[in-house]
């Protein structure tokens, strides 16, 4: 095994949106240290920037042929560059929302902004990670951030009180996975996810060493499933989504999600794809567990967000079940309900972040009541992002749901598909309370919008494109396929 | 045009309603014109689908196909047939009355609702001319979606809980019909209907798809045991909603065992056909005798839609147990005299729900208890109301009577027991209608505000007026109709007596 990491500085294009990610972060940290008061906004707006360039350098690298370097330990490939662009976008819209937000609640900091800039830089390393310690690198350098960022509200007990549940459970969840690894490593006497893969499609293993890779596989699923949020491994998230910032529950309920896909991608699919047989039974579980879960106590939820965690608890089931198929096909159905997810949930939050005004808090269903007759509009929005999640044709929810369907159909699991379409169905009904709340319901409240045009802008093109990949999904469904 | 005329009559009220949204609810007046303008010019354009219309053949015609989802072989794919053309062409016609009927009553966010009816009736043709079932499925599902809104912002006191109720049931029902159409892709390869009708299904996954398909559509017409949505959606909805749920929604469900039950799964339509017919005939007397004792009006022609569907899925599945090799009429009779019924129950519920719409207008009351001796305040609208109930309780001479006595003819060639029951409905029928008019319309004047009220204005004289034609030329003459069917109906008599086995 050469484990020798030969340096070449041609390859280093190669990390490009990287690099220069990393270059940003320090020179906007500077800045915002020696900048006025007054003109805090050129760090938002430098944020922005930065996350523009390294879109477009990481979409330059699309279809750019598979190449591997730092000694294997950076993968680039299609599925790394359009995770990174489509994670660009996502924090791009995620930050417009934020800006609304930490105005109206006085947390307009630089920190925030250069804390989500490194959470992003540690998920690209993530999403590109082709050995053991990089993705392990990766998820530590977003789950620290993601720690702080919780906690910048720091006068909010309920946002500190998050932040400790999410930095105690992610720290078991990352001993978990790294024990996992520590197993994997152990047998397979390599970090490195091509060598592994190689040492695990070996169709003379010992009966030794398929137990030893075995055990490692349970605690890498475990880690995963911690940080995807599935049933029974679930309990930091509706906790977390309720006492975070809202800007931040945004954040992590979205672009995380797309490193966490990228990681189970890499280290399940791409190093332990030969064991699927094994893995797949243990996804089986989670995912109709996480399903049931979600659909069933989102139910008698009141908070609005903690009632998206548990929707999103749901959500990240039927994920899981197109991993459960084992076909690339199958993958690439996951593949496009996570991008619809992200797209969906940044609108969600996005609505809820649109309703907040100077030190008004809105977190409750009842926030919405009244909506449809003072802002119409933005009532309309949310009802097309409703429905969608509830999986009604013909948003995108239902395409992201109906190619799981497909998938899991066509693998011979019929009654998981049934299961899962009645519980799609008792999900719809806290869907449809929110729907009730603005469009039944009457209020006394003043709930005018106050968002600047930029916001009501972005979330308006958020909604419409939810209905858009509806109407046309052919091409992202195309393009989530193409990644595998 | 002539080529995308389909798309036309299912775009056009789309966008139009997304158009009337952005007019606003200020100005609710040009909302109006423009909604009944549009409702006029897409009821113009869907006769020519009439005028158009080969009715010689069972073929699709009208046909439009283009790639939609190339990843799985889903095309925009759409056309019509005799079975389909009627229902599209009585959706067409009812929007307008529904717009009429909803002029001055609507102060309420009118904008929104006109656009919602717009929008209904374009996803509704949609439903009834897709040939793609993903497509199908989804203005299936989306027609949800304004029905919802309409019974939730523009109904009575408990609306939250019937629109919830109502979508929630029709939601339930129709997954599995999605899990059914992905199950056969899986199979066939091809999402298209016309492919699925031969598609090569053992008699097991016929069953399983059977009752799939039975809850997506048994909910929707609805038949017993899975009803009880129904009254408590007509109840709360307002009298447009009323309309459009009675006259075109549960069509649907209807339609749906004419395009897809019948002709995926004839052998298990054979195998459970007594199932349904029972259920049908519970439907059409336990039913009955449910809108008997009805207080409320509403709720009282709810439950005789309810009885009055059951005609349609007794005429659909008495054709297993009428059909005798060298006499297909007696199937016939049956499948066309559930189509007839569709038809006509469209026309006479409409009329029905208008009617109470008339008097809720005035009283704010649905209680019959309310009215009595309407008849010396309001003799025109009396004449009207009273015709419309002799067709609800099938007296001939009105639509109601044509279809029912094809599908009694069909029931009694399978078993003389089934036509009987089936046939007691006349009576029952009739007494609960003729118990109705009775107590609304006759008698003396109890309550003091009867006298008070006012006669029907133009409007509702006009809107009054064309249903009551329609129901006369349906009834006197219904022959054209059949014809328009008959070769449709008679290929779907073949398919479904054609084993897949």
């Amino acid at each position: 095994m050469n484990n020798i990491i030969e340096f070449d500085t041609s390859s280093l294009w190669i990390a490009l949106p990287e690099i220069f990610l990393l270059s940003a972060i320090v020179v906007i940290l500077l800045l915002d240290l020696f900048l006025d008061k007054r003109f805090k906004q050129i760090t938002y707006y430098l944020t922005w920037l930065s996350l523009l360039i390294t879109g477009i350098l990481a979409f330059n690298l699309i279809n750019h042929p598979q190449t591997i370097i730092f000694g294997g330990s950076f993968v680039l490939d299609n599925m790394a560059s359009v995770f990174k662009v489509f994670m660009m976008g996502a924090t791009m819209v995620a930050m417009v929302y934020s800006r609304h937000y930490l105005r109206a609640h006085s947390l307009f900091r630089g920190e925030y902004f250069v804390l989500v800039l490194l959470s992003v830089l540690g998920m690209m390393v993530m999403i590109s990670g082709y050995s053991l310690l990089t993705l392990y690198l990766g998820l530590e350098i977003l789950s620290l951030s993601l720690y702080a960022l919780i906690a910048i509200a720091r006068e909010r007990a309920d946002a500190i009180e998050a932040a400790l549940k999410y930095f105690v459970l992610g720290a078991i969840a990352s001993g978990l996975l790294l024990y996992g690894m520590s197993m994997i490593y152990g047998i397979s006497g390599s970090l490195n996810i091509s060598d592994i893969a190689s040492f695990a499609s070996n169709s003379n293993l010992a009966p030794r060493e398929t137990l030893i890779i075995n055990f490692g596989l349970v605690f890498l699923v475990i880690g995963i499933a911690f940080k995807l949020g599935a049933v029974p491994f679930h309990m930091w998230v509706p906790d977390v989504y309720q006492g975070a910032p809202t800007s931040v529950t945004l954040f992590i309920s979205t672009v995380p999600k797309i490193a966490a896909v990228a990681m189970l991608v890499r280290i399940l699919v791409d190093g332990l794809g030969s064991m699927h047989a094994y893995w797949s039974d243990l996804f089986m579980v989670l995912s109709i567990l996480s399903i049931a879960l979600g659909s069933v106590v989102a139910l008698m939820q009141t908070n609005i967000k903690r009632m998206l965690a548990y929707s999103t608890i749901s959500h990240v089931g039927f994920i899981m079940l197109g991993f459960v198929t084992g076909t690339l096909t199958g993958y690439g159905a996951a593949t496009f309900y996570m991008l619809v997810y992200v797209l969906m949930s940044l609108a969600a939050f996005g609505m809820i972040i649109l309703l907040n005004k100077q030190g008004f808090e809105v977190d409750q269903i009842s926030d919405f009541k009244g909506l449809s007759k003072h802002a119409p509009w933005f009532a309309l929005m949310m009802l097309i992002i409703m429905l969608s999640m509830a999986g009604v044709p013909p948003l995108a929810g239902f395409y992201s749901k109906f190619f799981i369907l497909q998938q899991v159909i066509s693998a011979g699991f019929i009654t998981v598909a049934v299961i899962a379409v009645i519980f799609a169905v008792i999900s719809a009904y806290y869907y449809l309370q929110i729907i009730k709340s603005m469009y039944f319901d009457e209020t006394d409240k003043d709930i005018t919008i106050h968002a600047s045009i930029d916001m009501q802008l972005v979330l308006s093109i958020n909604a419409l494109l939810i209905l858009a990949v509806g109407l046309f999904p052919d091409f992202w469904m195309k393009l989530a396929l193409s990644l595998f | 045009m002539e080529n995308s005329l389909l798309s036309l009559l299912i775009w056009l009220p789309i966008f139009s309603g997304v158009l009337v949204i952005f007019i606003g609810n200020n100005r609710a007046n040009t909302a109006r014109w423009v909604s009944v303008i549009i409702s006029i010019l897409v009821f113009m354009m869907s006769l020519s689908l009439y005028t158009g219309f080969d009715s010689s053949t069972h073929l699709m015609q009208f046909v439009e196909k283009a790639s939609w989802i190339s990843q799985f072989n889903i095309h925009y794919h759409i056309g019509v047939d005799g079975i389909s053309m009627p229902l599209i062409i009585l959706t067409t016609f009812s929007t307008i009355l529904v717009i009429m009927a909803g002029w001055e009553i609507i102060t309420k966010r009118c904008a929104h609702y006109m656009a919602a009816f717009l929008m209904m009736e374009g996803l509704i043709i949609g439903v009834f001319s897709s040939l793609d079932a993903i497509l199908f499925y989804a203005f299936w599902e989306a027609s949800l979606i304004p029905m919802l809104l309409i019974i939730g912002i523009w109904g009575g006191d408990n609306r939250v809980y019937a629109s919830i109720k109502f979508f929630l049931y029709t939601f339930l029902g129709s997954v599995f019909m999605l899990v059914s159409f992905i199950y056969m892709y899986n199979k066939g390869g091809s999402f298209s209907i016309l492919d699925m009708h031969n598609l090569e299904l053992i008699l097991a996954e016929q069953n399983y798809i059977f009752w799939a398909f039975f809850m997506a559509f048994a909910v929707k017409v609805p038949m017993f045991p899975v009803h009880t949505w129904l009254p408590d959606a007509h109840v709360q909805a307002p009298t447009g909603g009323s309309v459009i749920l009675a006259a075109i929604m549960l069509k649907m469900g209807g339609y749906g065992f004419f395009r897809f039950s019948l002709p995926i799964t004839p052998d298990a339509s054979l195998e459970f056909s007594e199932i349904i017919i029972v259920l049908s005939l519970i439907a059409i007397v336990y039913i009955g005798f449910v809108a008997l004792v009805q207080r409320d009006m509403k709720k009282l022609i709810a439950y005789s839609s309810i009885s009055h569907m059951g005609f349609v899925t007794l005429g659909v599945f008495t054709l297993f147990l009428a059909y005798e090799p060298d006499a297909i009429e007696g199937a016939l009779l049956g499948l066309e005299g559930a189509m007839v019924q569709m038809i006509s129950h469209g026309f006479i519920s409409i009329a029905l729900f208008l009617a109470v719409g008339v008097l809720y207008d005035r009283l704010h009351s649905r209680e019959i208890s309310t009215y009595g001796g309407v008849i010396n305040s309001m003799p025109k609208f009396t004449g009207f109301a009273v015709l419309f109930a002799m067709a609800n309780a099938g007296l001939p001479g009105t639509s109601g009577f044509v279809g029912e006595f094809m599908v009694i003819l069909g029931a009694i060639q399978a078993n003389i027991w089934y036509g009987v029951l089936a046939a007691s409905t006349l009576i029952v029928g009739a007494t609960y209608t003729l118990w109705m008019v009775k107590r609304v319309f006759w008698g003396a004047v109890t309550n003091p505000a009867v006298t008070t009220l006012k006669d029907i204005n133009a409007r509702e004289l006009s809107i009054l007026a064309i249903l009551a034609v329609a129901v006369l030329v349906m009834g006197l003459y219904p022959q054209p109709v059949i014809e328009l069917m008959h070769a449709s109906i008679e290929y779907l008599l073949h398919q479904a007596l054609t084993s897949k086995l």
